[in-house]
């Protein structure tokens, strides 16, 4: 039986977004040498709240922002049901030497943050690249990647999906966990 | 994501218009990448793509080998001038060799009309006609149809006229195809000798005056005129083909809009353009060759998106 259950609700979830803005403040400063990046497609809703955040902090200072499109760096090209749609890449600066933070919404096998990673190379050499993300699923990585930033840190079985809903698409901020076995 | 309706692109005639809009906007993705300082994706790294050419071609095979290049495939390039062909071996014979060597596509382009069609209904590789006879060649139609909508935005409601020897061409047939299917109006013009007799049936109007064919248009796609398919003389001279159906700066100037030149290439400077149009600012030329790797890009993606592949 399908049932969803909320686990993070507006108030927490503002609050969340609130502290990993604060926690990136931390490290970075005044951004003057970070930039953020959001993966395609849901990355993004998560980099663009955080930048707004960061920019309501920061006064005086323009942070970088832009979108990362990975499908074509993906390593299941064919190996999926249904091919992915491509998204717009949206970055008009280089990472060159920067600081660049890697914004996704979720963390589930690392195989999107090997790919982020490959693809972000094509505009330039950063310094370093830290990882955020709104939920970090534990102990269901393929590969060996752990994030910098983690918003909640949720445990679940391979039946369950964690969905992070946003205001802009959805019409309000959750994040439920979807039980898909039948 | 929506996939392609067909496993082979044969030919425009076959594709719908959502076809034609998900490889449009493809190639938009594609488009960027190749603008970028690192012009290569991974996606096609374990596909293997066989170039057969049985037909001489510079650019569109260049263009193909590129775009795959780009998505880095692994490329073979057959050209029938240096090959068994000539031995007599059959082309099913000479495409399962290849096919052997474990190739997963194949981009060809032959002398006669359905060899592609016939290819794919033999063997088991995903097929793309980069131009078969006077037929089809669907690459060159969907990129000067992006050409088009990059221009404009959209390509509804735009009046295109095709001008020249359509009689063999199989870039106006392609072309009228696609155009249609995205809700242009497509009409020719050239000289009667060289319109189809029944270009009606397709719901295509000619023109045997050029003044009018420009006054009319938005887009000029002027296609060469292709000497070595003529057995017969259909023209008198070719001086007399550009003086009739030449586009030179003077008839441009004369009209009361401007309009977009088109040419698949390659131009018969001082024949069907002078060289002050072919190097205006009007002429889109060197957008549609750029656009070209683009859509080549985005039709390999997805037919390769087909291939299945279990790990194996």
């Amino acid at each position: 039986m399908k049932e969803n259950k909320i686990i993070i609700n507006k108030t927490k979830f503002n609050i969340i977004v609130e502290r990993l803005s604060h926690q990136l403040i931390e490290n970075h400063g005044d951004f003057n040498h970070t930039v953020l990046i959001g993966v395609q497609p849901r990355g993004t809703h998560l980099s663009n709240r955080i930048h707004k955040k960061l920019s309501s902090l920061i006064a005086n200072t323009e942070i970088k922002v832009g979108n990362l499109d990975i499908t074509f760096y993906r390593d299941d090209f064919r190996r999926r049901k249904d091919p992915l749609e491509p998204q717009a890449i949206d970055i008009d600066f280089s990472i060159e030497d920067k600081h660049v933070v890697l914004i996704d919404d979720v963390l589930y096998t690392g195989r999107s943050v090997r790919s982020a990673m490959d693809a972000l190379l094509v505009f330039g050499r950063p310094k370093s690249v830290e990882l955020t993300v709104f939920i970090d699923r534990r102990f269901s990585r393929h590969l060996p990647i752990q994030p910098n930033y983690v918003g909640q840190k949720v445990d679940t079985i391979a039946s369950e999906k964690v969905i992070v809903e946003w205001e802009e698409t959805s019409g309000q901020d959750r994040v439920i966990l979807i039980n898909t076995e039948e | 994501m929506k996939t392609l309706s067909v496993d082979h692109l044969l030919g425009i005639k076959y594709l719908s218009k959502e076809d034609i809009s998900l490889i449009f906007k493809t190639a938009d993705n594609f488009k960027r990448i190749i603008n970028q300082p690192i012009k290569k994706v991974p996606s096609l790294r374990d596909i293997t793509v066989a170039n057969l050419f049985f037909e001489n071609s510079t650019r569109t095979k260049l263009s193909f080998e590129l775009a795959e290049k780009r998505l880095s495939a692994d490329v073979i390039n057959f050209t029938s001038g240096a090959s068994s062909i000539k031995k007599g071996e059959t082309l099913i014979d000479t495409v399962n060799n290849i096919l052997a060597m474990k190739v997963d596509m194949v981009v060809m382009r032959h002398p006669y009309p359905g060899a592609s069609v016939f290819l794919s209904r033999n063997i088991d590789a995903k097929i793309i006609n980069a131009g078969d006879g006077t037929h089809e060649h669907p690459t060159q139609a969907l990129l000067d149809a992006y050409s088009v909508r990059e221009k404009y935005g959209t390509v509804k409601g735009k009046k295109i006229v095709i001008i020249g020897d359509i009689l063999h061409s199989r870039v106006a047939l392609s072309n009228i195809y696609c155009l249609q299917k995205l809700g242009a109006e497509v009409r020719v013009c050239g000289p009667s000798t060289l319109i189809p007799k029944y270009i009606d049936s397709l719901g295509v109007k000619h023109f045997s005056n050029l003044q009018e064919a420009l006054n009319w248009c938005d887009v000029a796609n002027v296609l060469r005129i292709q000497l070595e398919r003529q057995d017969v003389k259909l023209f008198p001279s070719l001086r007399e083909y550009a003086m009739v159906f030449g586009i030179n700066k003077d008839i441009l100037m004369s009209l009361d809009k401007e309009i977009i030149i088109m040419h698949p290439g390659p131009i018969n400077r001082g024949v069907e353009l002078t060289s002050d149009v072919a190097d205006s600012g009007q002429a889109i030329i060197l957008d549609q060759v750029e656009n070209g790797v683009a859509i080549r890009m985005a039709v390999l993606y997805l037919l390769a998106g087909k291939i299945k592949n279990n790990g194996k």
